[in-house]
């Protein structure tokens, strides 16, 4: 049997700040659907790779290949059109655009991909409802609560259905019960969808949600699972 | 496992009879192993020899299913301390980790090696409570929350520990000077 080609694959990754390094050989191969936790001490380099792997960073060396296309040859254009079609985002804070409803947060993606507004409205509801806040729909994030935001959030990563979700510690504002929550919505939310997960968190709780963890430790990873 | 508690537990809200107590028990608390018929009667004779069950009525015909057994004021009691009382809290496996993270600082071996396939290894089992987790009821939920926060406990002490080694390592090649 050969291995599934992996849908993201990132190979001997270096990254320095000025003079100081935030990744150092780190390599990291995701599978398509899988569910990868990255995690590490704070200051490790875990953000920054996966900065990078979602083609928001670049590298100073080594390579990327997502679906057999080496990012770090791609411009600045296409790297943004990828991370609009094909990748979705969730971060620990404020993603969400303050002037907009819940319900006109998640549709936003689907209408700069140019979808009209019906259309794309009416997608942004079922995704709501898949994350449980379809209540949420015609509040301001400034009135709904962190936990609830996270998941207006997650209903808005997935929203494109997208092959790759990054989520850089999406439960850290949240206390243990609403983090399991969207950890619970999240992951079966992108199991249902096929798209693959990166998640970076310091928390193993969360971690445990993924098919497999990888430690980054001083810039370069480790994967566990070979620690066996 | 004090079974014998839980029995009284079982038995404090209505007499019962003794496969009617193996099904309540494993209902609430047989998920990783029910309880043996044998178990059971064995421990209602031990509550009965000291007081703490009484046998309420006894059915016509034979074997000991027929008896249905009562809780006594005695037995309200125990029952209530036992509740009343916190459980020692236990050293989990840091003493032997420790030992192992020593022995290989002492023999040359890398010692973060240790402390990785034991992360590794507690990854695993808290992976699977999570998926135990993710498809249970409540009672799942709640009873795997336990051992994963414990879980978590000890990983912490491991990243503390990893985060150590180097002091660790110091102060060993010191005291062999």
């Amino acid at each position: 049997m050969t291995a599934p080609e992996p849908l993201l694959s990132a190979k001997d990754l270096h990254k320095s700040y000025g003079l100081t390094p935030a990744l150092e050989g780190a390599s990291l191969t995701v599978a398509a659907g899988e569910l990868v936790a990255v995690m590490g001490p704070s200051g490790s380099g875990k953000s920054t790779l996966l900065h990078c792997l979602a083609g928001i960073t670049r590298p100073d060396g080594g390579t990327i290949s997502y679906r057999g296309r080496d990012l770090t040859a791609c411009s600045d254009a296409e790297l943004s059109a990828l991370r609009r079609t094909e990748f979705g985002f969730l971060f620990q804070f404020g993603q969400l655009v303050p002037e907009l409803s819940c319900l006109e947060n998640v549709a936003l993606p689907l209408r700069l991909n140019g979808i009209r507004r019906r259309a794309a409205e009416a997608r942004a509801a079922e995704w709501l409802e898949r994350l449980e806040v379809a209540d949420l729909a015609a509040k301001r994030p400034g009135e709904v609560s962190g936990g609830q935001g996270q998941r207006v959030g997650a209903a808005r990563a997935l929203i494109t259905e997208p092959r790759a979700v990054f989520a850089d510690e999406p439960t850290g504002a949240l206390d243990s019960l609403n983090g399991e929550r969207v950890m619970k919505l999240l992951t079966r939310a992108a199991r249902e969808s096929g798209a693959a997960v990166v998640l970076v968190t310091h928390e193993v709780r969360v971690a445990a949600y993924a098919d497999r963890e990888v430690v980054v430790r001083d810039g370069r990873t480790r994967d566990l699972a070979a620690a066996i | 496992m004090s079974l014998g508690q839980m029995l009284l537990g079982l038995l404090e809200t209505q007499p019962r009879h003794g496969y009617d107590i193996k099904r309540l028990y494993d209902e609430h608390f047989g998920r990783d192993r029910s309880l043996h018929y044998g178990q059971v009667y064995s421990t209602l004779s031990r509550l009965l020899k000291n007081g703490l069950v009484v046998v309420e009525g006894v059915e016509a015909g034979g074997g000991p299913d027929r008896k249905k057994y009562a809780i006594t004021e005695a037995g309200v009691t125990d029952l209530a301390d036992w509740l009343g009382h916190p459980e020692s809290p236990q050293p989990y496996l840091q003493s032997t980790l420790y030992q192992k993270v020593v022995l290989a600082l002492l023999t040359g071996r890398p010692a973060a090696d240790i402390l990785d396939l034991q992360r590794a290894e507690h990854l695993r089992a808290m992976r699977e409570l999570t998926r135990r987790k993710l498809d249970g009821d409540l009672a799942d939920e709640l009873v795997c929350d336990h051992a994963l926060f414990h879980l978590e406990a000890d990983l912490r002490w491991l990243e503390l520990t990893a985060a150590r080694l180097d002091e660790l390592a110091a102060r060993i090649t010191e005291s062999q000077r």
